[in-house]
């Protein structure tokens, strides 16, 4: 009986953190962005979010690329297809490494430092003073964030993408020695830019909002104590990385329906 | 009993209200004014509410039952839109003194000039300096919040607050945790800007004799209600036991000593458990 009304209460707590989450979603996207004082704040906050996550996006990108060049070699070369390295890497990269990684690596450099840096302004009455003083802080802090990740998780994307090619070239090309001219035109031929880039692009969108969303609300829901800003960080981490595996495989098979 | 203050226009009103969180009651049907252009004080011992009290008039929170109204606008009622327009014409100082810290001190004052006006930089240069010059804080414009004393981080939040030209300014505990002589800076400083600006203050506070010394008049606060009001020196005669007790620090008296406990005694030779 005990453990029935355990599960019971979990699946409210659940639904419940759901509906105030979008809730919180629906009312920082009908905040009205006064163009001219928050286009500022929001090249801010990308430089923070999105730039400042590039390094850690592009020493990823290039041993990524370096390992699947080296895996991918090894077994292409058993079958004599060492040609065809380019379209492996290039494939494997841009429809699932990609997005699923840089994802990942986002939620922990940009999503944790989001929740935190929220969680921190609550808890020290940052957000409260701003109430008062008539600012709202969905507007003044919130937003610019949301926005700002939804906006670098895709452009972060296409360079991890864009370098751990290179990644995969300098191992298949200059070290193993695959033609030059195979691996770039091999790549060609079958990556499709509608069916691989576009789709891997899409993912990267969807990713890009979920951790956004999951960031600003565990920041602005954070309980405020030094344990509390703790938790709501690694919530963060752990509820976006799930988020994004679990999603990764649905929009596979959403989209990429006829290979 | 120096009511007749309170018979002047009030920038403030509270009828009835009553609030509650969850099943405890924090305020059970209070009813009080704020007079335009005094300092107020209100005080309690700690946990009665006080800052919620200023949170309540500040919107943050709605009243279960009762009005707060405040220059005529009944707080609880209005929308969004307006409540953001009335609280620019509030300032808050909080316990935490929570300024922004990623800005510096300059930056700190004139985030509200920033937000809600169009002036130019050199105009709003001008309004900051003149209120750190009010603080006394002209020359730390360039620190950071986090090299700031205690005392120093609540003068600027107090530059900051009243930055717009509040009609209304709540102070949530000014004094706790400061050295004399910033506490000597803090009760001047609070009813010297009442009087310059003219403002209305409201300090909420359990520092009896730094409170007594600049109110015009004083809410004693406790269990939800108001137990005793008048001016300083009316309280000092006061014959009510607990503002007595209040109001002169007695250890014992009304609020026993003993947090409620079975008998001594008896909880000794009772087994641990």
């Amino acid at each position: 009986m005990k453990n029935v009304r355990s599960i019971g209460r979990l699946g409210v707590d659940v639904f419940s953190e759901v509906g105030a989450a979008s809730q919180f979603l629906f009312r920082t996207l009908c905040r009205m962005p006064r163009f001219k004082k928050s286009f500022p704040l929001l090249v801010y906050e990308i430089f923070s979010v999105g730039v400042l996550s590039l390094p850690i996006i592009m020493v990823s990108g290039i041993f990524i690329g370096m390992v699947v060049g080296l895996q991918g070699y090894n077994i292409l070369v058993k079958f004599s297809a060492s040609e065809e390295l380019g379209q492996l890497v290039a494939l494997s990269v841009v429809r699932e490494l990609g997005p699923v990684v840089t994802a990942l690596l986002f939620a922990g450099r940009a999503g944790s430092a989001l929740t935190a840096e929220i969680g921190l302004m609550k808890t020290t009455e940052q957000l409260s003073s701003m109430e008062m003083m008539g600012v709202d802080p969905l507007w003044r802090i919130i937003s610019p964030r949301f926005w700002a990740s939804f906006i670098s998780m895709p452009i972060l994307t296409l360079i991890f993408c864009a370098v751990a090619i290179v990644g995969g070239y300098l191992v298949g090309v200059a070290w193993l020695g695959v033609d030059s001219g195979a691996f770039w035109s091999n790549m060609n031929a079958s990556v499709d830019f509608h069916v691989d880039v576009m789709n891997g692009l899409t993912k990267s969108v969807v990713f890009g909002m979920i951790i956004a969303w999951i960031a600003v609300y565990q920041g602005h829901a954070t309980v405020p104590t030094a344990e509390g800003v703790g938790r709501a960080t690694t919530r963060t981490v752990v509820y976006s990385s799930l988020a994004v595996l679990g999603l990764d495989f649905v929009l596979t098979v959403v989209m990429m329906g006829g290979w | 009993m120096g009511t007749s203050l309170i018979k002047t226009d009030a920038l403030v009103k509270i009828r009835n209200m009553s609030f509650c969180r969850g099943k405890r009651v924090i305020f059970d049907d209070v009813s009080l004014d704020i007079p335009r252009g005094k300092v107020v004080g209100i005080m309690g011992p700690s946990g009665t509410g006080k800052t919620t009290l200023l949170r309540l008039i500040g919107g943050q929170l709605k009243p279960t039952s009762g009005t707060i109204e405040m220059d005529g606008n009944v707080i609880h009622r209005l929308s969004r839109r307006d409540l953001y327009k009335v609280r620019k014409n509030m300032g808050l100082l909080f316990q935490t003194s929570a300024l922004f810290t990623n800005l510096t001190v300059y930056e700190n004052v004139a985030f509200p000039l920033r937000e809600h006006t169009q002036l130019s930089e050199s105009m709003i240069r001008d309004l900051v300096l003149m209120k750190l010059q009010a603080v006394g804080l002209r020359g730390a414009r360039d620190l950071m919040p986090s090299h700031l004393s205690g005392g120093m981080s609540r003068r600027v939040a107090l530059a900051r607050a009243i930055a717009l030209d509040p009609t209304l300014i709540m102070y949530d505990e000014p004094f706790t945790g400061q050295d004399p002589i910033s506490m000597g800076i803090l009760v001047k400083l609070i009813r010297h800007l009442n009087d310059a600006l003219g403002m209305t203050s409201i300090v909420v506070s359990h520092d009896v004799p730094e409170t007594a010394s600049i109110a015009d008049y004083i809410y004693v606060i406790s269990g939800g209600k108001v137990v005793g009001q008048g001016t300083p020196e009316y309280l000092q005669q006061d014959e009510n036991p607990y503002v007595k007790q209040f109001i002169h620090g007695l250890p014992d008296g009304v609020v026993p000593f003993h947090y409620p406990a079975v008998d001594f005694g008896q909880d000794m030779l009772g087994e641990a458990s």
